[in-house]
């Protein structure tokens, strides 16, 4: 590709592309983000490629791979344009039935439709849909639009063009302007107001600065950095570009989790990309400003999302975080002046510099501004990510798009913010997912995730998953850290485990206000936020566990038993062969029973029994 | 294809120390660990002290310090898979194979890692094996899943 080397050849060029696409009769547009492929999308793909050229199609159709649409638990999932017909759980084999109806005679393929559950009725469009329609999708649309390795794609859709308008009619004091009016605040968990910091390192003094973006996404259960970065890496990069721009830096890191291998190759196509096309490196589009972007892959650590450990870490070290009392701001990657954001505050910054901040600033909250991608997941019905204007209730999260528990049961608690985060009973659900707001009620919004548990999640042993989490993740260099959580963990087992006291509820609430305080980082300073949250919600749970040594929703292992109920037992001997232990006795056409010496309470044979008759006591 | 040598990996990052965790990250993922040779080499070549190059490489959960089974279970404990019951999957895994978390089974063919999200939380529970995905995950279907890629092995070794 020619290197565009001014502000007219990249509009020349996306007219160009704009044009060339104008015969394209019809576009089959294939989810290819790790949800779907997992349900094996691929095999879906290629057969459809097969189809078409067997048809002899393929001139004037296109097949578009692209990131993640948000609604995994329908994968694989297609949408065909230019009518936007949506068909989910496609197979292999369907691909010759949607060739030759839709594409070719212009048809479409019912039984492969979304069945809305409310009315259960066909929807053709992902716009009908309950799912999508709640949703505010300004980042997540974008997904489907391109194809993460075409920067052609990006372009296309106005890519760059933000960075150019920033480049050439914006002086970077009006660019950080435009992002403190805006309102935008960090995406990475902590909401710190990103217009501030980037002020802060604007002004710091030093000829070399940098930025990096936080893509290290360790909180289990949220996956939206992923699907941005894997799904539209330009956007992300163009964001970095604009966020150089306004504080003088002229280099710039990815770090990205080493489990998101997909993510770290599209992020890397698209760096060598936009060099190729002269968008990074010397004198970009034909002026003074000078910029280029490098990945890193983390190591699996949790604590490397720490804004301060991730630097260690980039340089090569091992990733402790170090007290804040200088930010990072001023002396950050390599003692210089650096400004790290998270990959969903990246990719909100080129809307906000093509739209202006007042744009940004209509949508959300007071405090709150623009949209937030959640993790739906657990046990609820439509599992997926999800995009809504901050201030959004929990309720219209979880039951209008989310559509209420799954198989129609009803939901305890919503857990929100990951490990630093907290859970939330039902009662709770008309709050609005709003950083302070749910700061307010004991929890945060974190990076986003928002596990549903229903009435088979114990709450103790959520404290207890969550204790033993960041156990294991503590780099261990500060005390009340190390020790802090220890401590909590073998009360929570305790308890768990029918030996608590009464006394130890209150000791818990003590070290866990002690650890907040005196943690030397993030981790630390929130670790007690999950035991505090089901405490202050749930103490009844942990009340049963420790006057009647029970545990309500049959988890906790020391405190149950397992027995097969006579008059559901079927004998078909499933539990028998399941069970790793050797623990199920019973001859061919016998009730089975449990041997309580070998049992393990692991719980396998439940699971396995389709006549529910594994009774949990 | 032969996997890249040591030499190979470490071309254009000698005397580079901030390369530590890219090199690591290198063997790791062509040698399957970084054995105490490994780390001698990149301790010269790159020029950190031997204890450091040991502190990293233990520090970060990527990294394995002894060989790994020639299939590598990874089963999701992360919060969205755990409340849909990866615990029972974990049990499963660890029943079948008669080995814990990051052991080796005797005949060498497997390994379980626990992690913290494999990021298809919508899915869970989540295991890959050596790399790909399988979603919705129950004790069942990994004991087929195992059963499978133990039959494959034993017969690919027959054939020898
Ligand atoms: C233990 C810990 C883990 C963190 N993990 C992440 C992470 O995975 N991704 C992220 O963007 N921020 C993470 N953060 C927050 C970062 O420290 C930092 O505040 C953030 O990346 C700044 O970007 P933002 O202002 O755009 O949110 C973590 C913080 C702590 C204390
Ligand atoms: S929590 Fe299991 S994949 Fe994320």
């Amino acid at each position: 590709m020619t290197k565009i080397k001014t502000i007219k050849s990249l509009e020349a060029l996306r007219k160009r592309i704009l044009k060339d696409r104008k015969k394209i009769q019809s576009t089959l547009v294939m989810c290819g983000g790790t949800g779907c492929q997992a349900s094996r999308c691929q095999d879906v793909i290629d057969a459809v490629k097969n189809e078409l050229a067997k048809q002899g199609l393929t001139k004037n159709v296109c097949i578009r791979t692209t990131g993640c649409h948000g609604f995994c638990e329908q994968g694989p999932l297609m949408v065909i344009e230019p009518d936007n017909i949506f068909y989910c759980h496609i197979l292999p084999d369907d691909a010759h039935e949607i060739v030759t109806k839709t594409i070719r005679d212009n048809e479409v393929v019912e039984r492969l439709l979304y069945i809305d559950p409310g009315s259960g009725k066909q929807v053709q469009t992902e716009s009908e849909i309950p799912f999508y329609r709640a949703q505010d999708r300004h980042l997540l649309a974008q997904n489907r639009l391109v194809d993460p390795c075409s920067i052609e794609d990006y372009i296309a859709i106005g890519g760059y063009a933000a960075f150019a308008k920033a480049l050439f009619e914006i002086p970077p004091e009006s660019i950080v302007r435009e992002i403190k009016d805006s309102g935008l605040r960090g995406r990475g968990g902590g909401g710190f107001p990103t217009g501030r910091k980037w002020s802060e390192c604007a002004s710091a003094t030093g000829d070399e600065k940098y930025v990096i973006c936080n893509a290290d996404e360790g909180d289990p259960g949220a996956y939206m950095d992923r699907c941005v970065l894997e799904g539209n890496p330009h956007l992300v990069l163009e964001g970095m570009m604009i966020g150089a721009l306004a504080i003088g830096a002229h280099q710039g890191y990815v770090y990205v989790r080493n489990e998101y291998p997909l993510a770290v190759k599209h992020a890397r196509v698209a760096i060598e990309q936009a060099r190729e096309i002269g968008l990074l490196g010397a004198n970009i589009l034909g002026s003074s400003f000078s910029f280029d972007t490098d990945i890193a892959r983390g190591g699996g650590a949790f604590v490397c999302g720490e804004s301060t450990a991730l630097m260690s870490s980039l340089e090569g070290k091992v990733g402790e975080p170090r007290p804040k009392d200088v930010h990072t701001v001023t002396d950050g990657l390599w003692h210089k002046p650096t400004t790290l954001n998270n990959v969903e505050t990246w990719a909100n910054v080129p809307a906000i510099i093509l739209n202006g901040s007042s744009w940004f600033a209509s949508k959300g909250s007071k405090g709150s501004k623009g949209t937030k991608i959640l993790a739906l997941t657990g046990h609820i019905k439509n599992t997926g990510l999800v995009e809504v204007a901050m201030g959004t209730t929990i309720n219209t999260i979880v039951f209008d798009i989310g559509g209420g528990g799954s198989n129609g049961n009803s939901i305890k608690a919503v857990q929100t913010g990951g490990p630093s985060g907290g859970c939330l009973p039902a009662d709770k659900f008309g709050l609005a997912v709003d950083f302070d707001e749910l700061a307010k009620a004991g929890s945060m919004v974190g990076s986003g995730g928002m596990v549903v548990m229903g009435q088979e999640t114990c709450m103790v042993d959520v404290a207890k998953y969550f204790l033993t989490f960041l156990q294991d993740e503590s780099c261990g260099k500060c005390v009340p850290c190390r020790l802090g959580i220890d401590r909590m963990l073998e009360i929570v087992t305790d308890i768990t485990e029918g030996n608590g006291t009464h006394q130890q509820i209150s000791l818990l609430e003590e070290l866990g206000s002690t650890v907040s305080q005196t943690a030397l980082c993030g981790l630390g300073k929130t670790a007690a936020n999950p035991v505090l949250s089901t405490l202050r919600y749930f103490r009844d749970e942990y009340e049963t566990h420790i006057n009647e040594k029970k545990c309500s929703a049959g988890v906790c292992q020391a405190l149950v038993t397992y027995s097969v109920d006579s008059e559901k037992c079927t004998c078909c001997g499933i539990c028998k062969r399941a069970c790793p232990h050797g623990a199920v006795v019973g001859k061919k056409k016998q009730v089975h029973a449990v041997n309580l010496d070998l049992c393990q309470k692991c719980g396998i044979c439940k699971s396995e029994c389709d006549f529910d008759a594994i009774q949990v006591q | 294809m032969p996997p890249p040598t040591l030499d190979s990996i470490l071309d254009e990052r000698r005397s580079q120390p901030q390369e530590l965790i890219e090199v690591l990250q290198d063997v790791q993922k062509h040698y399957g660990y970084i054995s105490e040779d490994s780390m001698k080499t990149v301790s010269n070549e790159l020029g950190v002290p031997l204890m450091d190059v040991y502190s990293v490489a233990s520090f970060y959960k990527a990294f394995a310090l002894q060989p790994r089974g020639k299939n590598v279970i990874r089963i999701c404990t992360g919060t969205a898979c755990h409340v849909r019951g990866a615990k029972l999957i974990l049990n499963q895994a660890v029943g079948q194979l008669g080995i814990e978390p990051d052991e080796v089974s005797d005949d060498g063919l497997f390994t379980i890692e626990h992690v913290n999200c494999l990021g298809a939380c919508a899915l869970g529970p989540v295991v890959t094996d050596n790399g790909s995905y399988h979603n919705h995950m129950s004790p069942g279907k990994l004991r087929k899943l195992i059963k499978s890629l133990h039959k494959a092995d034993t017969e690919e070794n027959s054939n020898d």
